[in-house]
């Protein structure tokens, strides 16, 4: 069976992860509901001329993605595929706004044309001449493992040898005023906000990019290799250990065999319980969680799946993101369980190289 | 299969009009625009509320006018499977969508801060609160997933679908698109620049644009295994498929059709087919100055002068963007089960850049293979061949 | 039409999000697309949207505007002879 090696990265989130460095420095929130990504420069990566229309999420998209790509020394790969959870929310925000604002007089099309969810995979392909297959999902939390599995299939059947996979969001402060009034949102008065020991409802939310390549061979830079991914459209509570187990089986693993699971735990204390669910199965398990420094938001598991990549390549788990005492030597095989107010479950396992 | 659109709620008054020559573009009834006058729509007749009862759905749902259409179109074509237990083998449902819930965000956008009975829609915007929706309505528990490249969305929905089935991730797969008008594309596409004022004309030289449409429609692929099983019938076989990116502008298509080109010949070479095996095409034909051109000579690149008979079924049911490709694939479908081609209708004078012409009569011929193109903004570009079971 | 050739240069800049750029540095015959401030097809059509919302003007076909949008010289005389605000 050809091999899925995750071989370049990049990332922008509410962390400075955009240089390379993994959480050595962390900037750390209680007190913001929203939390932003931090914006590189983007002066050396678009040209001015085609940076004046483009959106927060198509200039995060395509920095990272050229940094991934950078860093597996592809120049053009053989197929795009995005993931993103509201799409391009900004230019979507703008033109309702026009129509509605302006009673569907004056319009100019250029926030329409970039409100299409494709727009970033599109933007990547345009700026590298990418003729390839270039796909977008936009089915939520599982936005970005509809992504990552469709890769995978391409690189076992060989339709492709390197394939460019990314998950995308950015906000908008109308959507974000929406989100507070149906408490998606944490309330301000619920501060401080936690991840772990939340004792109240929603989430702190935010926005981030984050890029892989993924090859069917192995480089000086590969991170991990990407062996499984499931994900499932809703779950009880109660099935959730079957999920995770039948997951595993199929794999030939056993629970002892992980040697760190990915929690993509919110603090939304209405849905924390399948978490709580996974971590128990887990207890003896060195234990990893990351939203407390990204934030929520529909692709925030592609920056678990940074995460994870990082600590098999680099071999250790940063303290920030310790969820529990427990360190191995070694670590070869690392699991990521996420899901979204209780929909969207997602298993990805992936193992050092 | 299951199909709802502007010309039938059903596979079959689908083909009755399409066979018959009943167009469905009309004027505007239930969208609420100042272009009312100004165009065309492929408009399906049923009110929300009229939707929400024939899918007895209770007081509190949340369902926007897309993900009702979906739900409509994906519960015929489970039926039409004759599927008893949706969880029976490993499942799935891929929807293809580009609006998502735009329908009630127009709608609400500002009423949301102080109405809270509309807060329920807030989370429609999102597309894939739509596949949810469905997936949860047909009670299947499985991978479901959302796929938006513009209007070439559900033709990938289709190659997803397939390529889990091919590799043995599902047993079986519901796949298909859905959209429903909102103001949203209807100013998008206008200033654009490209909506026609009266009916729209594929492959015709006066052509002044498109007509935007409604629709959804799925179709259900099973893997060998499981038909062989069930000892089911097979209505056509998904033979090849291709998708390319034009990667030249940001919606317009290259002149030479390239990204066109590249889908074509990717699924003519997946498919195992030679281009004189195609026996009719089925286009994308949106009757834009721009596509027309793009993908006629994209078919001239691929077959030379002598492409298979081919016509666009737009000018019955409008553009209806991610769902296009789905109810296209039911059309194709169509075609190869009754060995019949469906007219380009509205088609008068030829374009002045080539000798392509469309067929304009329905026409009987023996079908072995059909193409489908369907092409969307960020150059997506996608083929998917069909073949006689 | 000094003055309205300035204002015309101000409004280009601003919705096109040319930020680079000032008044200063677009000459009255600089062609707008192509080689000289780069424009695409997108921008003839916000242009257009331009000369409606400002000028009253309204064009019906895109392809009209490949003569009016040569340079701002072009589009100061088109629009001081078709005003209608």
């Amino acid at each position: 069976m050809v091999k899925t090696y995750i071989n370049g990265v990049g990332s922008i989130s509410a962390q400075k992860t955009f240089e390379g460095d993994f959480l050595e420095e962390i900037i750390s929130n209680e007190s913001e509901n929203v939390i932003y990504a931090v914006q590189p420069s983007y002066k050396e990566v678009i040209p001015p001329a085609s940076i004046r229309r483009m959106s927060k999420g198509v200039k995060m998209g395509i920095f990272t993605s050229n940094k991934a790509l950078k860093e597996a020394c592809i120049e053009v790969p053989d197929a795009i595929i995005t993931g993103t959870g509201m799409g391009c929310v900004e230019d979507s925000d703008k033109f309702l706004k026009a129509i509605l604002d302006n009673k569907e007089q004056f319009l100019t099309p250029t926030s329409f044309i970039q409100s299409t969810h494709n727009t970033v995979g599109a933007q990547i392909a345009l700026g590298l001449q990418c003729k390839g297959y270039n796909f977008t999902y936009v089915n939520g939390a599982v936005s970005f493992e509809s992504a990552l599995l469709d890769a995978k299939l391409q690189l076992e059947t060989s339709e492709a040898n390197a394939i460019l996979v990314g998950g995308i969001d950015e906000t908008t402060q109308h959507t974000l005023d929406l989100y507070r009034l149906v408490n998606f949102i944490k309330n301000e008065k619920d501060q401080p906000f936690s991840v772990l020991n939340s004792n109240s409802k929603g989430v702190v939310f935010s926005e981030g990019s984050n890029f892989f390549v993924l090859e069917n061979q192995q480089k000086t830079s590969s991170y991990a290799t990407l062996e499984a991914i499931n994900f499932f459209n809703e779950l009880k509570i109660s099935e959730v250990g079957e999920f995770i187990c039948s997951f595993l089986d199929s794999n030939g693993i056993k629970i002892e065999t992980i040697d760190a699971i990915v929690l993509g735990n919110n603090g939304d204390t209405q849905f924390d319980d399948y978490y709580t669910i996974a971590s128990t199965l887990f207890s003896k398990t060195p234990q990893v969680y990351y939203k407390h420094l990204s934030g929520e938001y529909n692709t925030a598991s592609s920056f678990g799946f940074w995460v994870a990549s990082k600590i098999l390549k680099n071999q250790l788990i940063p303290s920030a993101v310790k969820m529990n005492d427990l360190t191995k030597d070694n670590y070869t095989y690392v699991l990521l369980y996420n899901q979204y107010r209780g929909k969207d479950h997602s298993l990805i396992l992936i193992k050092k190289c | 299969m299951g199909i709802i659109s502007a010309i039938g709620n059903t596979v079959e008054e689908n083909y009755n009009a399409l066979i018959s020559g009943k167009m469905g573009i009309t004027d505007i009834e239930y969208i609420d625009t100042i272009h009312k006058n100004e165009i065309k729509v492929g408009e399906i007749k049923f009110t929300n509320q009229q939707l929400e009862q024939l899918l007895q759905l209770p007081q509190d749902n949340n369902f926007s006018r897309t993900a009702m259409l979906a739900t409509i179109a994906a519960k015929q074509a489970v039926e039409n499977a004759k599927i008893q237990d949706i969880n029976e083998c490993k499942t799935g449902f891929i929807s293809a969508t580009s609006v998502g819930g735009m329908d009630m965000t127009e709608r609400f956008y500002y009423e949301y801060f102080d109405n809270e009975s509309c807060r329920k829609y807030i989370k429609s915007q999102d597309a894939g609160d739509t596949t949810h929706n469905t997936a949860h309505y047909l009670g299947l528990k499985g991978l479901v997933t959302a796929i938006s490249t513009a209007c070439s969305s559900a033709a990938n929905a289709i190659m997803m679908g397939a390529k889990l089935i091919e590799t043995g991730q599902l047993d079986r797969v519901i796949v298909g698109g859905t959209d429903a008008l909102s103001k949203f594309t209807i100013n998008g596409f206008k200033t654009l620049m490209i909506l026609s004022d009266t009916y729209n004309t594929p492959f015709d030289n006066n052509r002044k644009g498109l007509n935007l449409g409604e629709a959804a429609a799925y179709l259900v692929l099973e893997s060998e295994n499981i038909v062989k099983k069930n000892n089911k019938q097979v209505l056509a076989y998904i033979t090849g498929f291709g998708n390319a990116n034009d990667a030249f502008h940001q919606t317009a298509s290259s002149e030479n059709g390239e990204g066109a080109f590249l889908a074509m010949q990717k699924a003519l070479k997946m498919a195992n087919l030679d281009p004189s095996d195609i026996d009719y095409i089925n286009a994308h034909g949106t009757a834009t100055p721009n596509n027309d051109l793009s993908e006629g000579r994209a078919i001239i690149r691929i077959f030379n002068e002598d492409a298979p008979e081919f016509s666009s079924t737009k000018p019955f049911t409008g553009h209806t963007l991610a769902a296009a490709a789905a109810i296209e694939a039911v059309y194709s479908v169509l075609a190869l089960q009754n060995d019949i081609m469906f007219p380009n209708k509205n088609f008068q004078t030829p374009m002045e850049e080539f000798n392509l012409r469309p067929i304009t009569k329905l026409t009987q011929k023996p079908l072995q293979h059909v193409l489908s193109n369907s092409f969307g903004f960020g150059g997506n570009c996608s083929t998917v061949i069909f073949s006689k079971s | 039409m000094e003055s309205l050739k300035v204002e015309l240069k101000a409004k280009i800049i601003e919705v096109l999000n040319l930020e680079d750029i000032s008044v200063e540095d677009i000459n009255d015959n600089d062609p707008l697309f192509g080689e000289g401030l780069g424009l695409d097809s997108i921008d003839a059509l916000e242009l257009i949207v331009l000369l409606d919302k400002n000028y009253g003007i309204k064009l019906t076909d895109p392809k009209d505007g490949k003569a009016i949008f040569q340079s701002v010289e072009t589009m100061a005389a088109f629009i001081a002879a078709n005003r209608k605000k």
